[in-house]
This record gives structure tokens, sequence and C-alpha cells, in this order.
């Protein structure tokens, strides 16, 4: 038995190992929740490495209420949502036709979405950001009369993108459901809408899931969209207004971490109850060939 | 691979079966809608932008006039990149430092994590969330975080016993600062090679660990020789994934100093050339079209790993 107690003396030091990495990972993330709770005259006096004298809410309240990072969080609220259901919609209507249907584009179609999801987004900012400045909206959407600086637009752009991605995905999925469900659709006389509606969305809900997290997290992440393509600091969503906190507070870091804390929050609830379904949709593509 | 054909054969079987019988004159228009709404947004809003870009780059344009402003320069975007733009320089050698990281140390750190979390020790999942978190963190909130660490009366400052004036800038020192972002970048990149290479060591047969065990070959034998081989296609994503997020930096750099002394990135000088105080939308297509072509290998090796059985 002497392998066994090698094997044993092993794991412990791996879970040793394992433990202190894992600490040191969201170290980073517990130091800035430390410093959040903060008075930013506590940490004037003493620094920013001290025992805590004070320790409250005062920061959260300041940064929601006073700074008005609800109103931020509002706005992610109003791009990703809709970004993530008409991604979601569209891409299993795309899936849905490649893979019940057998036309000669399908292929390309699919190499087409598929890597236009991964194309640099510098790659196509240029002319997007042009165009923008000159399509028009009426004047309930932007006062400007143009797409540029609206939620519309970088609503649109997220949907071009990631209907790239979930299309790939979507169809990948749809592959290994087996075709006799469909062909009992269509002996049964359905419309093709009808498949669609009532056959193939509810077979897609699990891949639609771990779908929906992780593109509401990618959605509600994103920077460089938003920062291209919203001008006015007030239309932004939370992920780039923390940027303008940074500049507008920047003397008082401590309401600068609960922003941060704040903005993370939502992506933190997303994950702990669909775990699962997060994983999953970050591991699409990898495990099959 | 005898599956998929047939299963390539059984929809060909239903389509050509379905075109006699089933397809109405409002069937065919409702597919036709169907894929048509979505490929023209996706092709409107993303490939003809792409292809302008590429155009653009061989021409000159300062943005302010019209379309018809626009004059065909042929490789003088890219010459001048070379010659007169000094940050061009400094910015793909921090994106080849960035991928040079991410694959030399942070991936293969990740492949070690995932090798001991698949063990399932105690405590399994509380690692697995840990290396996770920066994951789910948005690179915004990534760099407000270091900040509190790295800062000049930061932690590590306080710790070292600086005070401000003494303090190491961390951010501030170009020779610096660069290797300290690569540090906060990999911190998130390994839980994700973590998390894809767990993915692929789950889905390895468990009784061919069991029969290498009892063939009674060691660890380090069984993980080359049994698991590391089963993980090819993880390893093809990974390289493909390690790639374009190395060349897609942006936000880190552009949060901490707006990618400038020191952390000079190619998305960022894009992105400079079109938005900053000098609009030279040549250099920034230009640029971007570089980006671009460093793209296009890992695209091609996605595409074919991905659509070599279907055809």
């Amino acid at each position: 038995m002497v392998t066994g107690k090698k094997s044993k003396l092993g794991s412990n030091v791996a879970i040793g190992i394992l433990a202190f990495m894992s600490l040191a990972w969201i170290f980073p993330i517990l130091w800035t929740l430390y410093q959040s709770l903060r008075p930013y005259g506590d940490v004037l006096r003493k620094g920013y490495v001290s025992w805590p004298e004070h320790l409250n809410l005062h920061n959260y309240w300041a940064a929601l209420v006073q700074s008005q990072m609800w109103k931020y969080f509002i706005n992610s609220a109003e791009v990703a949502i809709p970004a993530v259901f008409l991604t979601l919609f569209l891409a299993s209507m795309v899936a849905f036709v490649v893979s019940r249907y057998s036309f000669k584009f399908n292929v390309a179609l699919l190499m087409i979405f598929t890597a236009g999801n991964l194309l640099p987004p510098q790659l196509i900012f240029i002319p997007i950001f042009r165009l923008y400045l000159h399509i028009w909206v009426p004047s309930w959407v932007n006062e400007n009369n143009v797409l540029y600086d609206t939620q519309l637009g970088l609503i649109l752009i997220h949907v071009a993108i990631q209907v790239g991605f979930a299309t790939f995905v979507l169809s990948n999925y749809l592959r290994t459901v087996p075709k006799e469900i469909s062909e009992s659709a269509m002996v049964d006389g359905a419309s093709v809408w009808q498949h669609y509606w009532k056959v193939i969305l509810p077979l897609l809900r699990p891949a639609l899931a771990s779908l929906g997290v992780l593109m509401t997290t990618w959605i509600y992440n994103d920077f460089f969209w938003a920062v291209v393509l919203l001008k006015t600091g007030d239309k932004r969503p939370i992920t780039a207004a923390l940027s303008n906190l940074q500049g507008e507070f920047f003397t008082d870091y401590n309401l600068l971490a609960a922003g941060a804390v704040l903005a993370f929050i939502p992506t933190l609830i997303v994950f702990f109850v669909l775990r699962k379904q997060f994983v999953a949709g970050l591991t699409i593509g990898s495990t099959k060939g | 691979m005898s599956n998929s054909t047939k299963v390539a054969e059984a929809t060909g079987r239903k389509a050509r079966r379905g075109r006699k019988n089933a397809f109405t004159s409002k069937d065919r228009a409702v597919i036709a809608g169907l894929v048509g709404g979505p490929t023209l947004l996706h092709i409107v809003f993303v490939w003809l932008p792409a292809i302008a870009t590429i155009l653009l780059s061989f021409c000159q344009w300062d943005g302010i006039g019209g379309i018809n402003n626009i004059t065909w320069v042929g490789f003088k975007n890219f010459t001048q990149i070379w010659t007169l733009y000094a940050d061009f320089k400094v910015a793909l050698r921090n994106n080849v430092l960035w991928l040079l990281v991410f694959g030399l140390i942070a991936t293969p750190l990740g492949v070690i994590l995932a090798y001991y979390i698949d063990k399932n020790l105690k405590g399994t999942k509380f690692y697995q969330t840990a290396f996770y978190m920066p994951l789910i963190l948005s690179l915004a909130v990534t760099g407000i975080v270091w900040d509190y660490i790295f800062r000049v009366n930061g932690l590590v400052n306080s710790l070292l016993g600086k005070d401000t004036t003494h303090a190491i800038a961390f951010f501030g020192d170009p020779h610096k600062n660069i290797w300290v972002v690569l540090g906060i970048a990999s911190w998130r990149h390994i839980g994700y090679m973590m998390l894809l290479y767990l993915a692929g060591m789950k889905s390895v047969d468990p009784s061919l660990r069991e029969a290498s065990a009892i063939d009674g070959a060691g660890e380090w034998y069984t993980f080359r020789k049994v698991i590391f081989p089963s993980l090819r296609p993880v390893n093809v994503i990974v390289v493909v994934v390690t790639i374009i997020e190395a060349l897609r930096a942006f936000d880190l750099v552009y949060i901490i100093n707006r990618g400038k002394n020191g952390l000079q990135v190619l998305a960022v000088a894009v992105y400079e050339n079109i938005l900053g105080e000098s609009a030279r939308i040549g250099w920034g297509a230009a640029l971007a079209t570089i980006l671009f072509l460093l793209c296009l290998g890992p695209i091609m090796v996605y595409l074919y790993q991905n659509f070599k059985r279907i055809d």
C-alpha cells in the first residue's frame, strides 16, 4: 500500500495548492469589496491597507442614488434584453432551415455566419460608425435623427454580430436532434412556420438557455461598441459608464469600488443561478469536433 | 462519420420528398423570410463593412468630405504605417507578447489546473468557481479591481512600504506596465483555458484511464498517451481562441490608460486613427486590415475543424 500513501500525500499537496491559488484568484475581487464598504475619509487618514474603522453601505447608496448609477443599469437592460431575444429568435430561424431542409447554400451560409462572428470588431467599426452617422431615425428614437448615439444602433450591431455565433451553435445542436420528430410533423401536414414554431423552438430550449446566459453576459460586459457608438454618457450601459464614473469621481475611489461591485452583481447572480448553462455555453464547439 | 452521412442522407431524402409534396408557395416565402432576414442583417452590418474597410485601407480619406473625397492610393497607407507611425511597432510587439504569454504561460497553466480539478479533490466546486470568476467580470471592472492592487497607493506599494512619491509606477512605467497588464489578462485567460480543458477531460472515456492505471502506467504517461490525444478538438479551439483573444485586446488597456505610453495594441491603434484627434481613416483601415490578416489563419482553422464533417 505504498502507492496508496504516496497518492494520498500527493492529493493533499494538490488540495493545498489549489486552495491557495483559488483564494489568490478571488482576492482582488474581495479586496475591492472591502474597499467599497469603507468611507473615503478612513482611507484618506490611514491608507488603503489598514484595519477598518467603519464598514457600511454608504458608498453603495451614494453610487446608486447620488451618482444615479441606477440609470445605467436600466440602459444595460434596455440594450441587453432586446438584443439577446432578437439574436436567439433570428438565429433559431436560420438554424431551423439549414438543419431541416437541404439546400445547396446551407454550408456556405453557416460558414459566413460562423466566420462573421470571429472577425475583429475593429474591422467592421469604421464603416459602421460612418454609416450610423447617415442612417435616418425618427425623432422619438434620437432627436438628432441619426442612428449614431442611439441604443437602437448598439442593439443592431450586437444582434448582427452575435447572430453568427448563435446560428452556428443552434444548428450544431439541431443536428444532434433526431429528424424523426420533424418527419412526423411533416406527415401531419404542418406548414413550415408551424414546424418551426411548434416543433423546433421547444426542442431548442436547452440550447437557447445556454446561449442566452452567455450572450447576456457578453452584451452586458461589452465595452468597445458602447464606447464607440454612444457619445452621450447618459445613454451608456453600466459597463461603459463605469469609465465615466472613474473620471468624475476620481477623488473618491471607494465610491468607484462600490460602482464596480454593483456592476458585477448581475453577472454574478446569473452565474450562480445558471452556472451549468454558462459553462455549457462556453464549451460549445470544443467538445464536439 | 457514418452517423453524419446517414443524417445527411436522411435530410436529403426528406427534402426531396418535401419539395415534391409539402412546399406550397407560402412555405417557400416563409423559408425565404426565415433565412433571408437574419442573413441580410448579418451581411449588411458585418460583412459589407468588413469589405469596405479592406477597400478603404488602399485609400486616403480625411473623413470630413463625402465619399467622393476618397482617393485610391494603393499600398501607401501600409508603407506609411511601417515607416512613419511609431506606435505601430510597439503595438505589434505588444500583441505578439500577448499571444506568447497566453500561449506559453496561461494556456499550460490552464491545462494543469484542469487536470487537478478533474480529479474531483475535496473542494473542487470552490476551486472551479474561483477560477471562473474573472470570466464573468467585464474587462472594465477587471481594470478597476486590479487598480486597487497596483496603484501608487495601492496594496502592493503599501506592503512594500513605499509612499506615493517613491512608489513603483506599475501602470505608469512604460517598461513595466505591459507585463502587469499581461498578468491581469492571464488571470482571466487561465480560467477560460481551464474551463475548456476541464470539459474536454470530462468527456475522456473513463475506461481508457482505468485500463491505463491497471497496466501500471504512471500519471504523466497516462496524461501524455491517453488523455492528451483525446483532447485534440479542444486544442484546436484553444489555439483559435487564444490567437483571436490576443489580437482583440482592447478594453483592458483602454481602461487603464487609453492604450498609450507602453500599452499600445493594434485594436487601440485602429480606434485612435478613427476617433482620436487626427482622423486618418486610411491608416485606421489599414491597421484593421492587418488585424484581419492576422486573424485569418485561426478563422480558417476554426471553419475547417467545424465544417470538414458536414461536406
